[in-house]
């Protein structure tokens, strides 16, 4: 073999460290790699497609298996776009519910990435430790949906119910171990040689590039951007809660590590601010067009049954327009862009999926890597091929 | 509700024969402008404007509901001023082309892709245009009005039967 050879590998869909089907035409010279081509699409599902011919109450569940790791976040999205185009306000307690439910997905989702990229580094203890606080999280999705993954929680108006007794308790547990947790996951890793020999240098982005590439999220914040949608363009009430946006200067894979870290502890923070908030009340909005009526009445009366069916089978009408919706999903901007016809399906729903579009700068992060430090890239950009394929 | 917008003026006083509608709705602002201006209009909204990422890039299909089948639509994002703007242009289903975003912003490479791949819109000095969902052999455009839900060649779901 001629020195100057370069070689062409294929690495994925099927490989553990790509999360998911991610497949990676790479061209190397020894281990140093040229080129880098992803080729995604294995998990497409035609949910843009699929949304056109559903009812935007039907809509709502595809909306939580686009980042699975994050199903909650994604409803969030999906149903301010609604509320946008709908116009209508979402009572106090329903808004305080869906903060807290929206963190606990950021943590949740953190510690899939955290644990995940632990893992393809090397370090196999903190997975554990990782997905046992995960789990946690999932008892509290099952507590008030049901579902521990597909929560399809979220309503136009509102909540689909109201959370039970016992969540208030659950959260409160578990929010205030979680602090010691992360202490514990940064003893693992925050010192130790290896990781740090792994990740500081690693990956290497520039603010101007991560901009230009449009990187959202703490990808971005990594990189020494200070841009955070919660604080900057607030939804949901996020300008009620006061967190600190943690922003990296070194803009490497440690660096990301650390913005990533800091933001569970004020996701707790938040969390926190918002059981303080936390009082009883509707948690469904006074839209009889739009929202179903309660169990009860549904039951015992046969107006309230009309209504349901009406509102099962027909779905409600969505006055025309187009809106935009963005918010800070963990992974980075969510958006949702829905255009109404009037009638009550979209005429057009698009996500802007955040992995998709940080997935981009892969190209630009490994050219010049060691095939090795690939998978420490892959664990930072935190991608989820659900969301980068719908 | 704001009345004017910083980057609607100006893009009023340098752009007025491309500008085709400004609209606001839900407040959100919208631009319309001629296809053939939009590198230029987009390249204005990040020297000018401080509109220094394109958060997404995508289309919608007006299939006999409009003169021009398509409407491409650019969502920008302003990290400095933390605003946001929307820029839209016509295309039509004979001249399927409209000008390459990635000249002026990276992240237009993969959405453009997208675009292309289940719409068919074409962009013009596109360094990598090839399809990123649907497999390279794949015939059609999915998000297509005229394209069947089901796909091409299959009968239309009736529900279910039992």
């Amino acid at each position: 073999m001629a020195n100057n050879e370069i070689m062409t590998i294929n690495m994925g869909p099927q490989h553990p460290s790509t999360h998911g089907v991610l497949r990676m035409v790479i061209e190397l010279d020894g281990e140093t790699i040229l080129k880098i081509d992803p080729d995604i699409g294995y998990l497409h599902r035609g949910v843009e497609k699929l949304s056109e011919h559903r009812t935007y109450h039907q809509t709502l569940p595809l909306t939580d298996r686009l980042d699975y790791l994050a199903p909650m976040s994604n409803n969030l999205g999906y149903i301010l776009a609604v509320e946008k185009l709908l116009g209508i306000d979402v009572p106090e307690r329903a808004q305080t519910i869906r903060i807290i439910m929206t963190e606990l997905t950021r943590l949740q989702s953190h510690l899939v990435w955290l644990a995940c990229h632990a893992l393809d580094i090397g370090a196999m203890t903190v997975f554990i430790y990782a997905f046992r606080e995960r789990e946690a999280i999932m008892e509290t999705y099952e507590l008030i949906s049901g579902a521990r993954m597909t929560s399809n929680f979220f309503r136009a108006g509102g909540l689909s119910q109201d959370v039970p007794a016992e969540f208030e308790k659950k959260v409160r547990d578990f929010i205030a171990e979680m602090p010691g947790f992360i202490d514990t996951y940064e003893g693992l890793l925050t010192g130790n040689p290896i990781w740090r020999k792994r990740t500081i240098g690693n990956g290497i982005i520039s603010a101007e590039d991560a901009t230009d590439i449009g990187i959202t999220g703490p990808a971005l914040r990594g990189s020494g951007v200070n841009f955070d949608l919660r604080r900057d363009i607030p939804y949901a009430g996020y300008e009620n809660y006061t967190f600190e946006v943690p922003v990296g200067t070194e803009c490497d894979t440690f660096d990301r590590y650390k913005c990533r870290l800091i933001e569970m502890r004020e996701s707790c923070k938040i969390v926190t601010q918002a059981m303080e908030r936390l009082k009883p009340g509707p948690v469904l909005a006074d839209a009889p067009q739009v929202c179903y009526p309660a169990k009860d009445s549904v039951y015992n009366s046969i107006e309230g049954l009309i209504h349901h069916f009406k509102i099962a089978s027909e779905g409600y009408p969505v006055p025309e327009g187009e809106v935009y919706m963005g918010i800070e999903a963990p992974k980075g901007e969510l958006g949702f862009y829905l255009v109404s016809d009037g009638s009550s399906k979209p005429y057009r729903m698009r996500v802007r999926p955040p992995s998709f579009v940080n997935l981009q700068a892969i190209e630009k992060m490994a050219k010049g890597a060691m095939l090795a430090d690939l998978v420490a890239i892959i664990g930072t950009l935190d991608i989820v091929l659900g969301e980068i394929d719908r | 509700m704001a009345d004017t917008n910083r980057a609607v003026e100006k893009l009023q006083g340098k752009f007025e024969a491309s500008i085709l509608e400004v609209t606001q709705d839900r407040g959100d602002w919208i631009v319309t402008v001629k296809k053939e201006d939009i590198v230029a209009v987009l390249t204005f909204l990040k020297q000018e404007c401080k509109f220094d990422m394109l958060t997404d890039v995508t289309a919608i299909d007006y299939l006999g509901k409009a003169a021009d089948r398509f409407m491409m639509v650019y969502q920008l994002t302003s990290v400095s001023f933390k605003d946001r703007l929307r820029v839209k242009a016509p295309v039509s289903e004979a001249n399927c082309v409209i000008g390459s975003a990635t000249q002026v912003y990276g992240s237009a490479g993969w959405l453009e892709r997208e675009v292309f791949d289940l719409f068919g819109i074409r962009f013009d000095k596109h360094p990598d245009l090839r399809r990123i969902l649907m497999t390279p052999d794949w015939e059609g455009h999915p998000l297509r009005k005229d394209y069947p839900l089901q796909g091409p060649g299959r009968e239309p779901y009736k529900g279910r039967l039992s």
